[in-house]
């Protein structure tokens, strides 16, 4: 088993009362290339900048060999950091930025004296140490002579090396990487990511790096680390983190995803867009799941044959492939293709077992799209309830013509606008009798969950599903009315925009 | 002729109050300077002032006093503007304004004041320098705030994270990141303090009991009954300002924090 140099036990962080890391806990293998990934404001620089020590965690522990470094100082610690936009010191030149470092140091050199007898002195580094030492970094950057440059003279990419040589040449067990190449060009940045590789796999150490690009993730890193929300969704290989995607959060942010709402149909299969598919994964009989495809796993053929059958949107020639959206029922898919298509053609679509990622759905409310209709009332799901609009703008009331009244005085017509819509597990009830709720649907599975069953009824015409809790018995394919109380219907804005 | 309006036309209002109100004035000053008072062109009063040993020891005590100013006022106003410019808090502009409000109370109610206060202590007409550069450091020492703390201000805080990170003490990221980087600040705060303490005589006059001549009450009492001597000390002195000024750089066109904007 590999060393643990860095290890994060439980560690969360609190910005004046804001949650950033949300009791992490991870490991990182010595000499691993590691990346943190994750969209902005998902807590990776923050965790790195923990490691670096610029920032103390609020609680839980960091160990570095075992040792606990939580509260030292960063000057302390052996680890150095390329900073996202370098820090490179601008009163010094280039010799002298990346000899900082060295000067700070002090080495423990062992003498003999006259008499034989040993002991050992704190020294600083010789000016020929420093000197060699710098000249070494500044090879392995590719920055041979630059040494009189002064900061201002050099382009951001050479600025970028700077500060790689800055931080190596400390010779540090650990290498942050701070975002180092986002203020670089496209083609300036594949170029660094190779050499940031090929320098790894060198030095022999550790490095942890920080990025929102998931192109760049996969291609540098031994492992991802994929965060949200101050939450690590994710520790995989690249390819781990690509095919077997943990949840549809992951498998959204990295690569591009087709993500359907399916129940798995048991013995290996799975019923999402209308069709029951083969797959890989075994779920239990009717459980909900997440179903991922990668757009270039679904294979166009001729309408006939394919599983699904549907038409072309649009087409993009994006380089490489094309990107073809297709509509089946109700549903949009994107497939990439080297072959193209034209707008409105007819295509049948394949997709093999082993392309379909089966992932059990993290349950914690229905959600739904819906419209306001004229009566103040809402529809989703095959359905119209009652509900309380009022809620969409604090404040507001209903007049007594139905319009509704801003709390800055505003009449507002509600009808037609889109919202989203909750309904928590424990606010639904069903019934046998007809029209005694919003909606109708029939019972497609019934789990028992301990102490209450799972149930799951799905409407008929568009297939939407209620989950929710309850204590009674029910049986399997009945029709049912469900059930919403008008107080437990949440209602957010579709589009910000409509706030006017 | 159609006259043309170009933007170098903007320029011709500072054109003629620099014509009306510098370059006449100084060219009367040197004229003065070296003429007698038959106006014939003479060296005499050049002669004069460099032979005359209470004249040059004006110019000697001006200046020390200059410098003890500047000095004193850089060390109390480094540590106030860092912490200012460090400081997380949200209200530190309270408290930087509470540093430059004296700046706007009228300078003679302010010197007053502090002749007061000193009276009240028992120290005017006890320790007279003392008083003069107490007074000085009291009115100048926003001049020396208000620039370092703006440059202080503007240093990137990566920057001594950079420092911490590469295994930099505080002491050596101050002495090694802050000072440098501060020094365009300490410089214009050095000029803005220095230049106007060399010629101001109304604190030393207000507070040193009229036993602290500085080179400014010379020429203002010259100018009383000498006009072509009290010429020639505020030429030296020009000078002397001059090559102070060159000194501290506080001439480099780089230098572009001297308009601190707050």
């Amino acid at each position: 088993m590999a060393e643990h140099i860095i290890e994060l036990v439980d560690v969360s962080k609190s910005f004046d009362d804001t949650l950033v890391i949300d009791h992490m806990s991870f490991y990182v293998n010595k000499g691993e290339f590691i990346t943190f990934l994750g969209p902005s404001g998902c807590g990776k620089t923050t965790t790195l900048r923990m490691i670096a020590g610029f920032d103390l965690p609020t609680s839980g522990k960091i160990l570095l060999g075992g040792k606990d470094i939580s509260m030292l100082p960063p000057n302390k610690r052996p680890v150095n950091t390329v900073f996202q936009r370098y820090a490179l010191f601008p009163h010094l030149n280039v010799f002298e930025n990346i000899a900082f470092g060295l000067r700070c140091k002090k080495v423990i050199n062992t003498y003999e004296n006259d008499r034989g007898e040993r002991y050992t002195k704190k020294e600083k580094l010789s000016k020929k140490e420093i000197a060699e030492k710098v000249k070494k970094a500044l090879a392995l950057v590719d920055l041979e002579g630059f040494e009189k440059r002064s900061i201002s003279t050099l382009s951001g990419g050479q600025q970028q090396r700077v500060a790689i040589a800055r931080a190596i040449v400390n010779e540090p067990e650990i290498l942050l990487l701070d975002e180092p190449l986002g203020a670089l060009d496209l083609k300036m940045r594949k170029e660094m990511q190779l050499e940031l590789k090929e320098m790894h796999k060198r030095l022999g150490i550790t490095f942890i790096y920080v990025t929102h690009d998931q192109e760049e993730a996969l291609t540098m890193s031994d492992t991802i680390v994929v965060m949200a929300d101050g939450v690590v969704q994710q520790i995989g290989t690249p390819k781990d983190v690509y095919n077997e995607p943990a949840n549809t959060f992951v498998a959204d942010f990295i690569g591009e995803s087709n993500i359907f709402n399916g129940t798995s149909a048991g013995d290996r299969k799975v019923r999402f867009c209308g069709k029951i598919f083969d797959c890989v994964d075994d779920f239990e009989r009717n459980e909900p799941v997440d179903v991922v495809v990668r757009p270039e796993d679904i294979r166009m053929c001729a309408p006939e044959i394919g599983m699904l059958r549907g038409k072309v949107l649009s087409v993009v020639f994006k380089g490489i492939h094309y990107e073809i959206t297709a509509q089946v029922g109700r549903y949009e898919l994107i497939i990439q293709s080297t072959e193209s298509r034209d707008v409105g053609d007819e295509i049948g679509m394949n997709i093999f077992p082993d392309a379909i990622h089966l992932m059990k759905k993290k349950y914690t409310k229905n959600v739904y799209d819906g419209v306001i209709t004229k009566r103040n009332t809402v529809e989703f799901a095959d359905g119209e309830f009652e509900c309380d609009v009022t809620q969409l703008y604090p404040g507001s009331h209903i007049d007594e013509e139905d319009y509704l009244v801003t709390a800055e005085g505003e009449r507002l017509d509600l009808t037609g606008v889109a919202v989203t819509v909750e309904v928590g597990f424990d606010d639904i009830a069903i019934s046998d009798e007809e029209g005694a709720g919003g909606a109708m649907g029939h019972i497609i599975s019934i789990i028992y969950k301990g102490d209450h069953y799972r149930i799951i009824v799905r409407t008929e015409e568009n297939e939407e599903d209620f989950v929710f809790a309850t204590a009674d018995l029910w049986n399997e394919n009945d029709y049912v009315s469900v059930i919403i109380p008008k107080d437990k219907i949440k209602l957010t804005l579709k589009h910000a925009e409509d706030r006017k | 002729m159609r006259v043309r309006f170009t933007r170098k036309m903007l320029g011709i209002p500072y054109a003629v109050f620099l014509l009306c109100f510098v370059i006449i004035p100084m060219l009367i000053i040197v004229f003065y300077a070296f003429t007698d008072r038959e106006m014939h062109f003479s060296f005499s009063n050049f002669a004069k002032f460099f032979s005359d040993p209470t004249k040059l020891s004006t110019i000697v005590y001006s200046l020390v006093i200059a410098l003890i100013t500047t000095a004193v006022c850089l060390a109390i106003a480094y540590p106030v503007a860092y912490i200012l410019a460090r400081s997380r808090m949200k209200r530190t502009y309270v408290l930087l304004l509470l540093f430059i409000m004296p700046m706007w109370i009228n300078f003679v109610l302010r010197i007053n004041a502090i002749r007061e206060l000193l009276n009240w202590i028992g120290l005017l007409g006890e320790a007279n320098y003392f008083n003069t550069i107490v007074g000085m450091v009291y009115d100048f020492l926003p001049f020396m705030i208000l620039p370092l703390y703006t440059t202080l201000l503007k240093i990137d805080s990566s920057l001594y994270e950079a420092s911490a990170d590469l295994g930099g003490s505080s002491f050596t990221t101050f002495t090694r990141i802050t000072v440098p980087l501060s020094m365009p600040g300490v410089v214009s705060g050095i000029t803005m303090v220095f230049l106007p303490s060399m010629t101001n005589y109304v604190v030393s006059d207000m507070l040193g009991n009229s036993k602290v001549t500085v080179i400014g009450k010379f020429i203002e009492t010259y100018f009383g009954t000498d006009w072509h001597m009290g010429s020639m000390i505020a030429l030296v002195l020009l000078v002397v300002v001059f090559v102070s000024a060159a000194l501290t750089g506080g001439f480099s066109p780089e230098d572009n924090v001297r308009g601190t904007n707050l």
